[in-house]
């Protein structure tokens, strides 16, 4: 190797060693003046909470994640030396923006699809002109102030992503939130508006979805009333609303005689038997012509609707009282160590069966309700021979050892016997 | 016919030297003691393998071993199948039983010193046949492919992948792969009616020949007395036989009053069922690894308490090399010290397994 060659090696191997370091430290230095902010320095130290607390919120804020500053929303120039020269308006300088233009004020970014693409390319970019579909939207645009804005519910500099579990509009939150002006009976007053909803909502079948099963797909206010175009549904699209989850049972409905004589009487369609906000938890009660059923609101006796409601809540019960009987035989068997694991399986079959009923309610027909009340009284009143065959395999057995020990018994007698016959013989020598 | 039968019989004396089998069995005796009745659990423990080898073929005409089946073709086998009810659960029945009687007869041998001087390599063979009847409960507990034999399985094949160095080896060579499978049960399943039946025949094999030229040990202490003997053939064969009946009668008892539970089919999805427990064999193995600390002096507690159970079946192989001395009353003492702690530890540490 000559010394060219040599000489050459040694930088190559030198600037391979420095050249990464180089580039770090140069990223390192970049990136701590990117963050380097006068407006944070400045806000931090000052000791009116209202001016302070923003700076330390945004410590947490998702913008900031993103690399965005006070200044892409404010405006100004943060590098500047003094306050006054930050907050210059000739360098676009904005300060705190009223309410009425909070929403253009965060539409600026996120309703511009193309900049949003940059950050987040699956959010949507409709939030503010659906903002302005909603009665909160209606009512800013009219000038009242006292409605909520994009910072009522997202907070403002300490935003957070709606999948943050401490985000105000995390789905575990979103009631928290807009309970705290709609949980108001004084802000309320003024637009004429209860405020017991999230009350009743916590006392909900859906709450307890949510709160108590941690099911973040249970709904919460924003799931029936949408979030940025919040708004009461009317009477003519709640069903819409619930049939969003509850397609079948909204099916059934639209098909049912009740659906020309609510629409007749005006009547909302799910929420007249359901309720709103505090929905319970459905039970059978609900159907049938005995005294707290929901159907004698309505129906008298002698009519056609009454004595369907009475028919589809028997034979519920009949299924009801058919698979509680298969169940009992055959946990009987079981837990006198039979084998009825697949009985117990097949059972299931019954129990679909009253779970569609349950739905099948909804289309007011007594025949469709047959239609599968019939197969799961097949399947449960299988189940429960089943549970018999299986007892009575048991006593077959109880009997066949008693009588097999009899002959055990015996034939060990007889062996001792002969035994004592040998021994009586042949004494065991000393 | 009476000189036909003679002939038939010399015919086959003179092919298989009958009469020399028949004279040895003839002379074969049995020592006759306040210690007697220990000499049947040797018995007891070799009937009940009879019964599962038997009871075993029989399921394994319907048995059929995937993770697929397994499960279907036991609920078959105890639903479907005439008297499978009864076979399925004298097979579980008996193999509970048959290490209950392996462990009395380990103790009684230990504690009447039956291993002393000619009878080491009989002790030796027994040790191994207990290691072979373990596996077989091992095994053989996996093979229903329900829910606590998936969890049994996946803790005790974790417990055995924790040992040092060859640890992990051995647990993806026991699983067939990182986790407890269709392969694992394949395996298991391999490993209880081909390797383990192979190799216990020729220990057993071992184990009753030695028994056979060495004779029934005297216990030391009984030896300078005048101790009585019985012919083994007919009167303690017999005695024997009233035994093996009547425990034909406990199984059929067991087998029709509680009938072994066959579970929910297994789900590696699942979460493992609350409080699992592994058979009460490995109870105070695995109650001793829950005491353990995480840590003891520096070392992984779990991991340390593991190589000390490994520790202590090497150490009884070496028993009857290390107690040899019939006279030496201090090592008599030390000994018997030793089994007495053993006795009462599993006994113990198995009950407070159960009741936590």
């Amino acid at each position: 190797m000559d010394r060219g060659e040599h000489n050459s090696r040694r930088l190559h191997d030198f600037l391979r060693t420095v050249l990464p370091v180089v580039a770090v430290l140069t990223l390192f230095t970049l990136s701590s003046a990117q963050k380097k902010s006068s407006c944070i320095d400045c806000h931090s130290r000052l000791e009116d909470p209202r001016l302070s607390a923003p700076a330390k919120l945004f410590e947490n804020d998702v913008h900031r994640g993103r690399g965005l500053s006070c200044n892409d929303c404010h405006g100004g120039d943060p590098n500047a030396p003094t306050s006054e020269a930050a907050k210059d308006p000739r360098k676009g300088y904005l300060g705190k923006p009223r309410a009425l233009d909070i929403p253009a004020y965060c539409g600026k970014c996120h309703s511009d699809a193309n900049l949003m693409k940059r950050f987040n390319p699956s959010l949507r970019v409709d939030q503010e002109s659906e903002y302005y579909t909603s009665v909160h939207g209606k009512l800013l645009k009219a000038g009242e102030q006292k409605v909520a804005t994009c910072i009522s519910c997202h907070t403002v500099h300490g935003i957070r992503a709606v999948s943050d579990p401490l985000s105000s509009v995390y789905p575990l939150n979103v009631a928290d939130t807009c309970a705290k002006c709609h949980g108001k009976s004084d802000y309320m007053q003024a637009f004429k508006i209860p405020s017991d909803q999230v009350v009743k909502f916590k006392t909900s079948v859906h709450a307890k979805a949510l709160y108590e099963k941690q099911d973040l797909s249970a709904p919460t206010c924003n799931d029936c009333h949408g979030n940025h175009g919040a708004a009461p549904p009317g009477i003519a699209s709640v069903a819409n609303v619930c049939g969003q989850c509850h397609a079948r049972q909204a099916d059934l409905f639209q098909t049912s005689p009740h659906k020309a004589a609510f629409d007749q009487q005006g009547l909302a369609e799910c929420v007249t038997c359901h309720s709103n906000h505090d929905i319970a938890t459905p039970t059978d009660q609900m159907i049938g012509t005995q005294q707290g059923a929901l159907c004698v609101n309505c129906h008298q006796s002698g009519d056609k609707g009454f004595a369907a409601a009475g028919h589809m809540r028997s034979r519920i019960d009949q299924l009801i009282a058919s698979i509680d009987k298969s169940n009992e035989i055959l946990s009987v068997a079981a837990r006198k160590g039979m084998e009825v694991s697949k009985p117990k399986f097949e059972l299931k079959g019954a129990k679909d069966a009253l779970t569609h009923a349950r739905v099948l309610i909804h289309s007011s027909s007594t025949a469709e309700v047959d239609k599968v009340v019939e197969p799961g009284l097949a399947v449960a009143t299988k189940g429960y021979q089943a549970g018999l065959d299986a007892l009575s395999e048991l006593s077959f057995r109880r009997k066949g050892l008693a009588v097999s020990l009899v002959f055990i018994v015996f034939l060990a007698l007889l062996v001792y016997l002969k035994v004592r016959q040998i021994e009586s013989r042949q004494p065991i020598a000393k | 016919m009476k000189n036909m039968r003679v002939t038939t019989k010399d015919w086959l004396d003179e092919r298989l030297s009958i009469s020399a089998l028949n004279d040895l069995v003839r002379k074969k005796e049995v020592p006759l003691h306040r210690y007697s009745i220990w000499y049947y659990f040797g018995g007891m423990t070799l009937f009940l393998f009879v019964v599962q080898v038997v009871t075993g073929i029989l399921l394994l005409l319907y048995y059929r071993p995937s993770s697929e089946n397994a499960f279907e073709s036991v609920q078959f086998i105890v639903t479907e199948v005439q008297f499978g009810w009864l076979i399925r659960s004298i097979h579980s029945w008996s193999a509970n039983l048959m290490i209950a009687t392996l462990f009395i007869h380990l103790f009684s041998v230990f504690f009447l010193r039956a291993y002393y001087r000619p009878r080491e390599m009989t002790w030796v063979s027994g040790v191994v046949l207990l290691f072979i009847v373990i596996c077989f409960g091992f095994s053989g507990y996996l093979l229903p492919w329900n829910q606590l034999a998936f969890f049994a399985t996946k803790v005790g094949t974790e417990i055995a992948g924790v040992v040092p160095v060859i640890g992990r080896p051995v647990l993806r060579f026991l699983r067939g792969g990182d986790e407890v499978t269709g392969a694992t049960l394949t395996r298991f399943f391999g490993f209880h009616v081909a390797v383990l039946p192979a190799t216990a025949t020729v220990f057993l094999a071992i184990h009753v020949l030695l028994v056979q030229l060495h004779g029934m040990s005297v216990p030391p202490s009984l030896e300078k007395q005048n101790v009585r003997k019985m012919k083994f053939v007919p009167n303690f064969l017999l005695r024997d036989l009233i035994g093996w009946i009547l425990a034909i009668g406990v199984l059929a008892a067991l087998a029709a009053i509680f009938p072994w539970e066959l579970g929910e089919k297994a789900d590696p999805f699942a979460p493992a069922p609350a409080g699992i427990k592994p058979e009460w064999y490995f109870l105070f193995m695995f109650q001793t690894l829950k005491f353990l600390p995480a840590k003891i002096l520096g070392m992984d507690g779990e991991v340390l308490g593991i190589m000390a159970f490994n520790l202590v079946a090497l150490l009884l192989f070496i028993v009857p090399f290390v107690d040899r001395e019939p006279g030496n009353r201090k090592r008599r003492l030390i000994f018997n010290v030793i089994g007495v702690v053993a006795l009462l530890y599993i006994v113990v540490m198995t009950i407070v397994g159960y009741v936590t």
